[in-house]
């Protein structure tokens, strides 16, 4: 039974990217570019050499955490739509603390804002959620509002109290907090490259939230809250309760994201730090299936389309903002593709057909005959 | 969108249709003529719905074919059965609520869609003049939200008429309404009977037997018996459906003299609307007893439930169990002080549908010592009481893994009856337990419901089944406009005194009007 649905599961998903793929390759089409030629480069491009490589890993560490903050809350059941807002917040938190404690050693430092950043995004999720939980305030709305609110915040802060001074004095003005303490800084993996040590943190990250999810009291509450809200009701979990705690958990992954960009990639808070990492992270979370262990992999291929996008922007001429055409029919595409799952009667199709096509996926079950 | 042809017969031969590791409908011949009533049953699960929507054209079979009139015909989608005079009345409405009646129809009547207006007129003439002929009183007016359950049951009829459909399938037809309304639908459904040709699908026997000249018996997607429906006593249906002899247990004791566990005292509980759902109510239910709750669904039976496990504010009023008073303590207070609770709404109150059956049957404990360590899932011993529950309540399932959602009415409700009772509980309170479960499964639900009243377990019993409250129940209290109107002890009640009472007329007053054909008007009991 478990084999069909990960055959079935696999199968939909497989046929979910070829589908995006055809019709941004449509997209690609009309505005003159090749597509063989474009999703060679997006697809080769960054992994040709250790540089690509190295820097496809750093694009996928702020998306897999944001991912599994993002599968925590759906798990959940409520729609965080605001960890754009959450990073920002993170950021800023994270910064924040680093420059109001320059002196502290690194083994203090370092947790402490990383601690800091997680508790910025957490507040600012935490709110999503307790306006859901005691007001019954939707929380697509609630997370978007909160995005604007914390892109003003931190553009006001980076251009006001949090500039750095001396953009003040050689009057270039660029809009960004001064360098942070070494000692906040995320050691490099590979030296040379920008890769840090944020990519085993946000791994350790993955594998704990596996074991709060599936293996843990509170994370069986918190899905039981997501899949069922009246009998989890009925069998006395507050569920209001949960979905605050799934909003300050997933706020405390994107905020936690925004810190790690802040200690290991950029060492100071500038504008547009996060570069859309808290949309593409959703889809990152629904393309690993909002399972951790499909997150992972998931946030390496988006990795992979962001480095690759910016390639063909140099080589292809294809302007890098297509990868945003391709994020947004690959959510589409995953969207029908799961009513397509839902559907018994699709699933029996597609499961006779591909038994036609591939009569070995099947070996050794029963009930299934071409 | 009138058929061709008037629909003498329709035959099915040879259908065959297989899902992924389920064959649902095994070489099924059928025919159904004009003027005769088909009754279709078996268990769930037997393969009725899916043999069903292969005729109105859902589905595609793998082999076998239909024909109407003797004329092999290829339905690709309702709209081909329709046109071919086929129409079905789904076990869930299809109904949109704040529309009027005629607007509904007007939805799937092509002919009434002019270029930029649509005819509701015509369509409210076409209701009536169809209502009038076939003695199904509907208001085209009537937006679907005001109408009862069993007036949206005859506004799904007359749509299905009025779409030209001259041969009807229903499928459990009568799942949702009360016992008046059914023997009303079923006298309707007698008188039009010889115009039309009536498939009926539903596992209630004694409707098969009063409404059916034919009956067929699907069991595990195959016919296993065809005959005339006179020729065969309720019993022997039953024993053909299941596979085995079936009696439902009866609850031959006269219990009610236990020590007092549980006692109510004027309630009062406001439902969705504001409205006192509950007025007052009394009750008191003793140890090692059965207490049926019978009445009309709507007068306060959800707000009784809800209020016994925490779900809904108590405005003023005890709930006393066991001397503490559990008026406004949280679901969690109550699950914990020994009450056990099976919901209404077995697939969203009773499991979460996407959990596995394991996960369900810990929905209660599972952050108890037995089942978790420093907060974290002790999933070896959860397995083992996974499997120990499958095999003591004959819980149905590929494995103790699979999603609840997935498995039948049945099997999901031996889920939720096995977390309660395997907790212990020291009362009970089933509301609706067996609606819509086959025989089985409700042999099965009751016989365990009456052995934990030999423990000695209180158990309250929130039916609408007069037959089930009848046989379980130790004292009948009967509930009207959110106040116990009477209990009396099971065996000083009848089906007649019953009904009378749920109607809201107590033993005193004069009875209905004869022939009155549904409920009275609520207001009717005032004084």
């Amino acid at each position: 039974m478990n084999k069909q649905k990960v055959i079935f599961g696999g199968t939909v998903i497989i046929a979910v990217s070829l589908v995006a793929a055809l019709l941004v390759a449509l997209v690609l089409l009309a505005i003159g570019a090749s597509p063989l030629a474009t999703y060679k480069t997006i697809l080769t491009g960054p992994l040709s050499d250790l540089f690509g490589v190295t820097e496809v890993l750093v694009r996928s560490v702020p998306l897999l955490l944001v991912g599994l903050g993002i599968a925590i809350s759906f798990r959940s059941g409520i729609l965080n739509i605001g960890a754009e807002g959450q990073i920002q917040m993170g950021v800023l938190a994270a910064t924040a603390t680093a420059l109001a404690l320059p002196h502290l050693s690194k083994g203090f430092l370092l947790p402490l804002v990383l601690l800091a950043g997680a508790l910025g995004g957490a507040i600012w999720g935490g709110i999503a959620g307790w306006l859901r939980a005691r007001l019954q305030v939707n929380e697509i709305l609630s997370t978007v509002m909160l995005n604007y609110i914390a892109a003003q915040i931190h553009t006001f802060l980076l251009r006001g109290p949090m500039l750095d001074p001396n953009e003040l004095e050689t009057g270039s003005g660029t809009p960004q907090s001064m360098r942070l303490p070494d000692a906040s800084f995320l050691d490099q993996i590979v030296p040379g490259t920008r890769l840090h040590t944020g990519l085993i943190l946000a791994l350790v990250a993955a594998l704990l939230v596996w074991v709060l999810l599936w293996k843990t009291t509170l994370g069986y509450r918190m899905r039981a809250a997501g899949a069922g809200a009246k009998a989890a009701r009925y069998a006395g979990i507050p569920v209001e309760r949960y979905l605050i705690i799934a909003m300050l958990l997933a706020g405390g992954f994107a905020g936690l994201a925004g810190a790690v960009e802040v200690t290991g990639v950029h060492h100071r808070a500038i504008e547009g730090i996060s570069s859309g990492y808290g949309f593409a992270g959703i889809v990152v979370a629904l393309f690993g299936m909002l399972h951790p262990g499909g997150i992972i992999p998931s946030s390496v291929f988006f990795g992979i389309l962001l480095i690759g996008a910016d390639m063909t922007q140099r080589s292809a001429r294809v302007p890098a903002n297509m990868v945003l055409v391709l994020q947004g029919v690959i959510i589409l595409a995953i969207v029908s593709g799961q009513s397509f799952l839902r559907n018994p009667y699709a699933q029996e199709r597609l499961m006779r057909w591909l038994a036609g096509l591939a009569p070995w996926l099947f070996k050794s079950k029963k009930g299934v005959q071409p | 969108m009138t058929s061709l042809e008037p629909i003498s017969e329709l035959k099915l031969e040879g259908i065959t249709k297989r899902f992924p590791g389920v064959l649902a409908c095994d070489g099924i011949t059928l025919d159904v003529r004009r003027g005769e009533v088909l009754a279709l049953v078996g268990e769930n699960g037997a393969g009725k719905t899916t043999l069903m929507n292969i005729i109105m054209g859902l589905y595609r079979p793998d082999s076998g074919t239909i024909s109407v009139n003797g004329e092999v015909v290829q339905f690709r989608a309702p709209g081909d059965a329709y046109a071919r005079g086929i129409g079905m009345v789904h076990q869930h409405f299809m109904l949109v609520p704040n529309m009027t009646v005629a607007e509904n129809l007007a939805m799937g009547l092509k002919d009434l869609h002019h270029f930029m207006r649509l005819d509701i007129k015509g369509a409210a003439k076409k209701i009536r003049e169809v209502s009038e002929r076939y003695e199904l009183p509907v208001n085209p007016d009537a937006y679907i939200w005001q109408l009862s359950v069993g007036e949206q049951q005859r506004v799904e009829l007359v749509k299905t008429l009025c779409l030209g459909a001259r041969l009807l399938i229903l499928d459990e037809p009568t799942s949702a309404l009360t016992p008046q309304e059914t023997d009303d639908l079923i006298e309707r459904l007698q008188r039009m009977a010889s115009e039309l040709a009536i498939i009926f699908i539903s596992h209630k026997l004694n409707e098969v037997k009063a409404l059916s000249d034919r009956v067929s018996i699907l069991r595990h997607g195959a016919v296993v018996f065809n005959g005339h429906t006179a020729n065969h006593e309720p019993s022997e249906l039953a024993a053909l459906m299941t596979g085995h002899e079936v009696t439902l247990p009866r609850n031959e004791g006269s219990g009610g003299q236990g020590t007092p566990l549980l006692s109510v005292r004027q309630l009062r509980v406001r439902g969705d609307r504001g409205n006192l759902a509950l007025d007052g109510l009394d009750l008191e239910l003793r140890a090692g007893e059965v207490l049926g709750v019978a009445g009309v669904s709507g007068n306060g039976q959800r707000e009784f439930a809800d209020a016994l496990a925490g779900l809904r504010p108590v405005e003023s009023g005890e709930i006393l169990f066991q001397g503490r008073n559990l008026a406004n303590n949280t679901p969690r207070q109550i699950i914990d002080s020994g009450m056990g609770y099976v919901p209404e709404d077995r697939q969203t109150e009773g499991i979460v549908p996407s959990f596995s059956v394991k996960d369900n049957l810990i929905l209660k404990d599972f952050a108890s010592k037995q089942f978790s360590r420093l907060s974290y899932l002790s999933r070896k011993e959860i397995d083992r009481n996974a499997e120990q529950l499958k095999e003591r309540f004959d819980i149905r399932c590929p494995s103790t893994s699979t999603a609840t959602g997935s498995l039948s009415g049945g099997n999901i409700q031996k889920v939720i009856l096995a977390r309660e009772i395997a907790r212990g509980p020291k009362a009970l309170v089933a509301v609706y337990p067996t609606r819509g479960i086959d025989m089985g499964a409700q042999e099965f639900i009751h016989s365990q419901l009456l052995e934990r009243r030999r423990e000695g377990i209180g158990i309250i019993l929130i039916s609408e089944e007069l037959e089930e409250v009848m046989n379980l129940s130790d004292r009948i209290a009967v509930i009207y406009k959110g106040r116990i109107l009477k209990v009396l002890p099971a065996v000083e009640a009848t089906r007649e005194r019953l009904g009378i009472l749920m109607a809201g007329l107590t033993d005193t007053d004069p009875p209905p009007a004869a022939g009155a054909p549904s409920i009275p008007a609520a207001g009717a009991a005032h004084e």
